[in-house]
C-alpha cells in the first residue's frame, strides 16, 4: 500500500478513537470548548487529508460533520443527543470508509447521502428532520430531500476549496480565523506545519490567567499585532512594560512544552520489529544463562566480573524491551464507553461507566486476547445486569446504573475487576435453564449452593452464542469468555449478590512470551509444563508403588488425599512403553478446572522459558503448545496441558461424572484409609485419617506458650491451641518434656484450628498397607508389623477443648477411637 | 511452466540414487550437524526440531518425504535450510552437491511414469549428460498433510 495512504489510515484511526471518547465527553459537558476544538480539529485534519488524497466521499462526510461542529463550537447550536448520535454515526461512517480504503486502497461508493443530509439538517437547526434519515432512507418531510441534495453539493464544493486552499499539514487552528491577532503565538512560528498542540493555550490567555498581565493590555497588544506589528505578543507586552519578561518567558516555555512532548518524545515503531527485538532478547537471555553457567566452573575474576555485568545489562534490557510491548489497558477500555452508551440507549437504560487504573500496562498480545472477552462481559452487564431506570427507582436505587472497571498489578499478574450495581445473577432461572438443557437433574440442582449455581453460566453450551464478538452480544457465551481468559493463563471468578450487583474478577499474566515452567523428562527428552497449570508434585517411592495406581473402569487413578485423581502416563501419550518402576513421579495438573496426574520419568527444575511457536508441520499436534530453547541450547517441547487432558479423554463429560460419582461413594472409605502415622515416643505409634489433617508444622519448643492454662503457639497471626496427643490418650512420653522441637498436626474443626502435638510424624500409609480391622467401632490396624490405633482426631480434641466440641460433633459419628473410654492397645 | 523462467541456478544434492535440485535463492544455509529434538506423534517425515541460532526450525527427512528407501542408516545427513512462509525448515539430504547453472534447452516436465508422492513434489527435470536432475517444489515438500490418525487420539 502507498505509504502516504497507510500513514493516513494509522493517523485517522487514532484520531477516530479519540473522537469517540471526546464526543461522549461532550455529551456529558456540552460546554467544554477545549474538547469541542479537539473534535473539530480531528475531523478537519481528516477532511483536509482526504481532499489531498482525493477521497471525495470521505471528505464530504467529514466536511458535513465539521460544519455541524463549527456551529456547536461557535455556540450557534447546543449539543443534543440527536447531534451526538449524528456525530457518532459520522465517526462510524468514516471508519467504514477507512476500512474499505485499507482493503482496496479506494473508497468505493459508500452510501453517505442520508448521513450528510442528516448532518446538514441538524446544522440548520432542524432536529426533527434528523430522525427521518436515521430511521428510514426516504422520509416524508417536504424540505428534507431538497436540503439533502443541497448539503452534499455544498459540502463537495467547500471540500474542494478546502483541499486547494489549505494543505492538510497546516492543521489550521480553530478560532484563528475569528481572532486573527490573538491567535499569533510564539510557539506557532517555531513549529511550522505542526499545528497547535491541543493543550497549548494562547499566550495572552496564559498570561492573564497567571496574573502576569492585564486582560486589556493583552487585547491592546493583540490589536497592535493585527495592525501589522510583527513582534510576538509577549514581546509587545514586555516592550511596553506591561508584563515582566521572565513571566512571559516562562509562559512561552509552558506553551511550547506540550507541543514538544507529543511530537518529539514518541515515535511509531512497527510491532513486527518489537517482536523481533523481543525474540533476540530471549536469545540473549539464554546465551547469558549459558555464560553464567560457564563462569561458575572457571576461576577467573575478570571473566566473572564481565559476566556479572552482562548478566545485569541483559536483565535490564529484557525488562526494557518487555516494556516496549506493554500497552495501557485503556487501549481496550476506551472502546467500552461507546459500547455502553449505544447499548444502554438501545435498551432504554441509563448506565454510567467508571474506569479506574486505565494506565495499568499489559503485554500487547494479552491486550489483544482480552479485548473481545471484556467487551462481551460489559455488554452482558448492561444487557442483563443493570435494571431499567424505572425498576431501579422502584428499588430505591439511583436511576443511573454504575459499571466500574478496575485494573491493577499484583505480583506479576494483572487483576481486572468488572462490577455493577445491578440486580445480580439469580440462581433460580439459571438452575432451571441448566436442568432444561440437561446439564444436571433436578435433584442435583436442588443440592447446589447459590454460588455453585451461578458458576453454571460458565458451562460450555449454557448459552447459544458460539463465538465472542462485539456484535453477538445477547444471551452470551460466558463459557467462551472463560475459555478465552484461561487460554492465556488467566482465571475468572464471579461473585453476585441478589439485588446488589455482580463482580467479575479476572486475573491474567503480564506477558505470554516468557513464562515460568517446570521441566520434566520422559525417555531422555525434556518437556516443559507451564507453571500456571501446575498444582503439586507427588512422588511414590518404595516397593509396590506401581500398585498404588489403581484401575477404575479401566482408567488409571490415584488416591490423592481422599480424592481419585485420574492418571495420564506421559510415556503412553508419547507412544512409548511404560517400564515397571519403583519410583513414580506424578505431576498434578489443572486443565480448565479438571485435575489430573501426569506420570513422568523425572522432575527437573522450574525456570523461565521463552515460548516459541511451532512450525506449521507440527502445529496441529494437540500435545504441544510450543517449544523453547533450554540453557544448553537444546530444544524442549512445551506440553499443552489442555491437549493432554483432551487426548486422554479426561474432559469428556460422561467419564468425568462417573469418576465423581465413584469418588463421592468412596469418600468416607478413602478418608479413613489414608492414614498419617505418628510416633508418640517409647516406640508407640498411632494413626489419624489424613483427610482430617490440614498441615504439618514443626515449632521450636520456645515458641510454645501458655495462655489461660492451655498450651498454645502463635500460628499464622492467630493463637492455636496445642493438644498433647500422647498425654491425652495416655500413650508414649509427654511431648514437651525433653524435646527441642515439637511436631504439630494442624487440624481444623468447625472453623477452629487446633494443633496436635506429637513426637514425630512417621509416614503416610495408604490402604494397601492396612491389613486388618480389629473391631468395628475402635479401629486398629497393622502397619509395618505394629498394631496401630486409628485416632479420631475430632473426638480427642473435643474431649480437652470444649469450644471445638459442638461444631465437631459430627466427626465423632465416624466410630473412631475415643481416648477416654477405651484403654489403649499398646504393643 | 512459470518457474522455469525464473530458475537460474540450482543448488543440488543427493538422496539415495536421486540427484535433486532446488532454486539456489531458496536456500538459506547448509548445516552439517545439529542436535535434533524428536517430536512424538509428528508426521513421519518430520525428524524433529533443531535450534538454528535461537530460532526453532522443523527438520523434514527428505528420504521419508520422497519415499526413498532407508538404506544407509548410518549416514550423516546434511541440513538444507529453507525459508517457507516466514518459518525456517530444514531438509535432510544425504550429501550436498554443486550449484549449477540451468539450461532451458534440456528442461522437461517430470516423466509421467513417476508415481507416488515424489511425482507431486517434482516440478521438472533437467536431462544432464550423465543423469537426470530432478527439481523439487520446496513449498510442496514442506507442506505436510497431517496423517489421519492424530497422535493423541485414542
Amino acid at each position: 500500500m502507498d505509504e502516504i495512504i497507510s500513514e493516513f489510515l494509522i493517523e485517522s484511526y487514532e484520531g477516530l478513537d479519540q473522537l469517540d471518547q471526546n464526543l461522549l465527553a461532550l455529551e456529558e459537558s456540552p460546554d467544554d470548548t477545549a474538547v469541542l476544538k479537539e473534535v473539530f480539529r480531528t475531523l478537519h485534519t481528516i477532511k483536509g487529508t482526504c481532499g489531498f488524497l482525493a477521497f471525495t466521499y470521505l471528505e464530504r462526510v467529514a466536511h458535513a460533520g465539521e460544519n455541524l461542529l463549527s456551529l456547536l463550537r461557535d455556540g450557534k447550536l447546543a449539543m443534543t443527543p440527536e447531534i451526538a448520535d449524528a456525530l457518532l454515526a459520522t465517526v462510524d461512517k468514516i471508519r467504514e470508509i477507512l476500512g474499505t480504503i485499507e482493503q482496496t486502497e479506494a473508497e468505493g461508493e459508500p452510501e453517505i447521502d442520508d448521513l450528510v443530509a442528516r448532518l446538514g439538517a441538524l446544522a440548520e437547526g432542524k432536529p426533527g428532520a434528523a430522525a427521518g434519515p436515521q430511521a428510514d432512507a426516504a422520509p416524508a418531510e417536504g424540505e428534507t430531500p431538497a436540503e439533502g441534495e443541497a448539503a452534499p453539493a455544498e459540502a463537495a464544493a467547500e471540500g474542494g476549496a478546502a483541499a486547494e486552499g489549505e494543505t492538510p499539514a497546516e492543521g489550521e487552528t480553530p478560532g484563528e480565523g475569528e481572532t486573527p491577532g490573538e491567535g499569533e503565538t510564539p510557539g506557532e512560528g517555531e513549529t511550522p506545519g505542526e499545528g497547535e498542540a491541543p493543550g497549548a493555550d494562547r499566550i495572552g490567555d496564559m498570561l492573564v490567567d497567571a496574573g502576569a498581565a492585564d486582560r486589556t493590555d493583552v487585547e491592546i497588544a493583540a490589536a497592535e499585532q493585527s495592525l501589522g506589528d510583527d513582534r510576538k505578543l509577549g514581546k509587545i507586552l514586555v516592550d511596553d512594560g506591561r508584563a515582566k519578561e521572565a513571566e512571559v518567558e516562562s509562559a512561552a516555555q509552558a506553551q511550547k512544552a506540550p507541543t514538544r512532548s507529543s511530537a518529539d518524545s514518541t515515535i511509531r515503531v512497527d510491532v513486527a520489529l518489537l517482536d523481533r527485538l523481543m525474540n533476540l532478547v530471549g536469545e540473549l537471555v539464554l546465551s547469558r544463562n549459558q555464560i553464567v553457567q560457564l563462569v561458575n566452573d572457571k576461576d577467573d575474576n575478570e571473566f566473572t566480573a564481565s559476566a556479572q555485568r552482562l548478566n545485569l545489562i541483559t536483565s535490564e534490557l529484557q525488562e526494557g524491551v518487555m516494556k516496549t510491548r506493554m500497552q495501557p489497558i485503556n487501549n481496550v477500555w476506551n472502546k467500552l464507553p461507546r459500547v455502553v452508551r449505544d447499548l444502554s440507549n438501545q435498551l432504554g437504560k441509563k448506565v454510567r461507566i467508571e474506569m479506574i487504573g486505565k494506565e495499568t500496562e499489559l503485554d500487547r498480545t494479552i491486550i489483544e486476547a482480552i479485548k473481545d472477552p471484556l467487551t462481551h462481559i460489559v455488554r452482558n452487564t448492561v444487557d442483563h445486569g443493570i435494571e431499567s431506570p424505572e425498576d431501579r427507582t422502584a428499588l430505591g436505587k439511583d436511576a443511573e446504573g454504575v459499571l466500574i472497571l478496575r485494573a491493577s498489578h499484583e505480583g506479576g499478574q494483572v487483576n481486572i475487576e468488572i462490577s455493577d450495581d445491578g440486580k445480580g445473577i439469580p440462581a433460580g432461572p439459571i438452575l432451571a435453564k441448566a436442568v432444561d438443557k440437561g446439564f444436571l437433574d433436578a435433584d442435583a440442582a436442588s443440592r447446589l449452593t447459590e454460588k455453585e449455581a451461578v458458576q453454571l453460566i460458565f458451562k460450555p453450551g449454557f448459552s447459544t452464542a458460539q463465538k465472542v464478538s462485539n456484535v453477538s452480544g445477547r444471551g452470551v457465551g460466558m463459557d467462551v469468555v472463560k475459555t478465552s481468559i484461561e487460554r492465556i493463563g488467566g482465571t475468572v471468578d464471579l461473585q453476585t449478590e441478589q439485588g446488589k450487583g455482580t463482580t467479575l474478577n479476572i486475573k491474567i499474566p503480564l506477558t505470554l512470551a516468557i513464562i515460568p515452567a517446570l521441566t520434566v523428562t520422559c525417555d531422555g527428552a525434556r518437556y516443559a509444563i507451564p507453571q500456571v497449570n501446575l498444582l503439586e508434585l507427588v512422588r511414590l517411592d518404595g516397593q509396590g508403588s506401581s500398585g498404588r495406581i489403581e484401575e477404575l473402569h479401566g482408567a488409571p487413578v490415584y488416591r490423592l488425599r481422599g480424592n481419585l485423581l485420574p492418571i495420564v502416563d506421559l510415556r503412553s501419550e508419547l507412544g512409548l512403553d511404560s517400564p515397571d518402576d519403583d519410583v513414580i513421579n506424578i505431576v498434578v495438573l489443572n486443565a480448565d478446572g479438571h485435575h489430573f496426574g501426569l506420570i513422568v520419568d523425572t522432575i527437573e527444575d522450574t525456570e523461565e522459558i521463552v515460548v516459541k511457536p511451532l512450525g506449521r508441520q507440527i502445529k496441529d499436534l494437540k500435545l504441544f503448545s510450543g517449544a523453547t530453547i533450554m540453557g544448553d541450547g537444546r530444544i524442549a517441547l512445551i506440553l499443552d496441558v489442555m491437549g493432554l487432558a483432551h487426548g486422554a479423554n479426561l474432559l469428556a463429560g460422561a467419564g468425568e461424572a462417573e469418576i465423581e460419582d465413584v469418588v463421592s461413594a468412596n469418600t468416607s472409605l478413602v478418608d479413613e484409609r489414608t492414614l498419617l502415622l505418628l510416633g508418640l515416643g517409647d516406640q508407640q505409634q498411632v494413626a489419624i485419617p489424613l483427610a482430617s489433617v490440614e498441615r504439618l508444622e514443626e515449632f521450636p519448643i520456645e515458641m510454645v506458650e501458655r495462655s489461660e492454662g492451655r498450651l498454645v503457639v502463635q500460628y499464622r497471626q492467630k493463637i492455636m491451641p496445642l493438644v498433647d496427643l500422647g498425654a491425652t490418650i495416655g500413650m508414649g512420653y509427654g511431648v514437651f518434656d525433653d524435646a527441642t522441637h515439637v511436631s504439630v498436626i494442624v487440624c481444623s474443626f468447625g472453623g477452629h484450628t487446633v494443633g496436635l502435638a506429637v513426637r514425630e510424624v512417621l509416614d503416610i500409609v495408604s490402604n494397601a498397607e492396612v491389613l486388618e480391622t480389629i473391631s468395628s467401632d475402635s479401629e486398629s490396624v497393622v502397619v509395618h508389623g505394629l498394631i496401630t490405633d486409628v485416632i479420631d482426631a475430632a473426638a480427642v480434641v473435643s474431649s480437652v477443648l470444649p469450644i471445638a466440641y459442638t461444631e465437631s460433633a459430627e466427626y465423632s459419628d465416624h466410630g473412631g477411637y475415643d481416648a477416654y473410654n477405651e484403654s489403649p492397645i499398646g504393643v | 511452466m512459470v518457474r522455469q523462467a525464473t530458475l537460474d541456478q540450482l543448488c543440488t544434492f543427493r538422496l539415495g540414487s536421486l540427484y535433486l535440485g532446488i532454486d539456489v535463492r531458496e536456500v538459506r544455509e547448509v548445516l552439517y550437524h545439529a542436535d535434533i529434538t524428536h517430536v512424538p506423534h509428528a508426521h513421519p517425515a518430520v525428524r524433529g526440531l533443531i535450534n538454528l541460532r535461537g530460532q526453532i526450525a522443523t527438520t523434514i527427512d527428505l528420504r521419508t518425504r520422497l519415499q526413498v528407501d532407508e538404506e544407509g542408516s548410518d549416514r550423516r545427513p546434511v541440513h538444507v535450510v529453507v525459508q517457507s512462509e516466514g518459518e525456517q525448515v530444514t531438509m535432510l539430504v544425504d550429501a550436498i552437491g554443486d550449484v549449477i547453472d540451468t539450461d532451458a534447452e534440456i528442461y522437461e516436465e517430470p516423466p509421467s511414469t513417476m508415481v507416488g508422492s515424489a511425482r507431486e513434489l517434482i516440478v521438472g527435470t533437467y536431462k544432464l549428460d550423465d543423469e537426470l536432475l530432478l527439481v523439487l517444489d520446496v513449498e510442496k515438500v514442506v507442506q505436510l498433510e497431517q496423517p489421519e490418525v492424530e497422535g493423541v487420539e485414542r
